[in-house]
């Protein structure tokens, strides 16, 4: 078996990441991935709503958007989107909400929006979507980005999703209901917010990446853990789970 | 009353040059026929109410019928950018589009106040996100309870909705069944609603988890299968994520995307016949 890519060893830190029964809101992309990898592994019994209004749904390949059709056909449950919103999300019924993002501040706050002004935008990003809520009202939230410069910044250039807003107590005072982002997973390592300030702290690394390389990919002075980790290499059962997933996917989107 | 008419028929008829119209769908059963007809019949300055636009709204932003669009997420899903509403957003080609956007929970919220013929619609809201502040759609309102700050959405009532069900029978009613999405709420919201679907039979039996339009909320029924492709019927059709790929590459470029919609949307008269040319031209696969 060829060593685990980059990518590969992010998604396999972010399905370690999510715990056995917990329900799991879902994004399409790098999250669905990661969530669909552990309910082959260790959290059978983890539940992925998606925001189409599929409760428990138990895809045989990654869908590619939130509402094939198998992502129904195999659900526990299929709700409206008012439901799903109003009932589940905002009600405070989902444990992890998992995310990504174009860009990430230091307090991970999350822009899906704009890059450059709003009125007139370099470029034009999708949106919101579910996000804003996702991350004000699920229990905790994952969030999965590669790490790049230009996508770890100094300043947002719009708060589509509020994280941790300034950090300290701010999301408690602004009434949010969950603790917010507890772990960024990039490809080269994982951020925690600190305790107190919640600002990002690197605290994990993964093989054959180095703090500095962690760094150079940060916009702003990322701060280290005291004792950061080595993220354990994925196992050959995580592997081989993860590449059979994208084969098949990769032949049910083309045939 | 439902009238069983012709999809060119209600698209004359219901949609003006101006109209705003909801044609929602989520992911599931997105009315793409009709969507190709208001291209046909070259409708100008709408107003397009949708949660995720979609290729369906890229092909009528790119086709300059759309003046301004009202949406909480705007890309080609698993896929990436929807180019013709990038393009339209961040060059104002072919035209300027006004946009008003949501998150997908105040979006859903503002569909129910329009059914429910309330003013606005009550969420929660996330204090701290620059899009409510973006936003003339939404207002922090104190409930007169408890004092608790809470975000007003106003409600959306266009003039027309349109979506594509898998059946209706004899007497106008419609079935759907599967990812229902926001239909109900878009179709009671509005004036009129029209409705494509895969099926026309005399009598309907039940399907777990369906959703009925009763037919006295039912404009039109227009007979159109296969009316919601590249997206799907459930029972029916399958999503055609190849087509979802292939309009990447089909829309970011200008020229293209004029070619394919003239050959296959305005040269042809169904969506049967767009399915066709898009076969065999390999335009899409």
């Amino acid at each position: 078996m060829s060593p685990a890519t980059r990518d590969e060893i992010m998604t396999v830190a972010a399905a370690r990441s999510l715990r056995d029964g917990a329900r799991c809101f879902v994004g399409i992309g790098l999250p669905s991935a990661a969530a669909n990898l552990a309910r082959r592994l260790h959290a059978p019994n983890l539940v992925l709503i998606y925001e189409s209004g599929t409760i428990g749904s138990k895809p045989d390949v990654l869908p590619l958007s939130i509402g094939d059709g198998e992502l129904a056909e195999t659900a526990d449950a299929v709700v409206s989107v008012p439901e799903i919103f109003a009932y589940w999300l905002q009600a405070g019924r989902i444990d992890v909400g998992f995310l990504g993002a174009a860009q990430i501040d230091r307090h991970a706050n999350l822009n899906t929006t704009v890059i450059g002004p709003y009125a007139s935008p370099r470029v034009r990003l999708p949106g919101a979507g579910g996000a804003p809520e996702i991350a004000a009202f699920s229990g905790e939230v994952l969030v999965m980005m590669r790490h790049r410069p230009e996508a770890f910044v100094q300043q947002l250039d719009f708060v589509t999703t509020p994280g941790h807003l300034e950090g300290g107590d701010a999301r408690s005072r602004a009434g949010f209901k969950g603790r917010g982002p507890t772990r960024v997973i990039t490809d080269l390592g994982v951020l925690e917010p600190h305790p107190e300030s919640r600002e990002l702290i690197l605290t994990n690394v993964h093989p054959g990446v180095s703090a500095d390389d962690v760094r150079d990919a940060t916009g702003w002075r990322l701060k280290v853990a005291d004792d950061v980790a080595e993220t354990e290499e994925p196992t050959v059962q995580e592997l081989g789970v993860l590449r059979d997933l994208r084969e098949r996917t990769e032949r049910a989107h083309l045939g | 009353m439902a009238k069983i008419i012709p999809l060119s028929e209600a698209v004359g008829d219901l949609i003006g040059d101006g109209s705003a119209v909801a044609m929602e769908g989520f992911t599931h059963l997105i009315p793409h026929a009709a969507g190709h007809e208001i291209i046909r019949q070259g409708k100008r300055d709408l107003i397009l109410y949708r949660m995720t636009p979609d290729v369906i709204y890229d092909q009528l932003i790119g086709a300059g019928a759309v003046a301004k669009l009202v949406f909480s997420w705007g890309g080609n899903p698993g896929v990436g950018s929807l180019h013709r509403l990038r393009d339209a957003v961040e060059n104002g080609w072919p035209r300027p589009l006004e946009i008003v956007e949501h998150t997908h929970a105040a979006m859903a919220a503002a569909y129910v106040a329009g059914a429910s013929d309330l003013p606005f619609g009550v969420i929660r809201g996330v204090h701290g996100s620059d899009l409510h502040e973006h936003s003339k759609a939404v207002r922090w309102i104190e409930s007169p309870f408890d004092g608790e700050r809470v975000l007003a959405v106003v409600a959306h009532r266009p003039d027309v909705t349109v979506i594509h069900a898998q059946r209706a029978d004899g007497d106008g009613n419609v079935q759907l069944w599967g990812i229902v999405g926001i239909q109900k709420e878009a179709a009671l919201a509005a004036n009129s609603l029209i409705v494509t679907v895969e099926e026309i039979v005399d009598r309907f039996d039940a399907v777990p988890g369906e959703m009925v339009l009763p037919h006295h909320v039912v404009t039109a029924i227009c007979h159109a299968p296969g009316g919601a492709h590249p997206s799907y019927a459930q029972g029916y059709t399958q999503r055609d994520n190849g087509f979802y790929t292939a309009w990447d590459a089909i829309s970011r470029d200008r020229n293209r995307f004029e070619e394919w919609i003239t050959h296959h949307v305005r040269g042809t008269t169904s969506i049967a016949e767009v399915l066709d040319s898009i076969a065999n031209a390999g335009d899409g696969e």
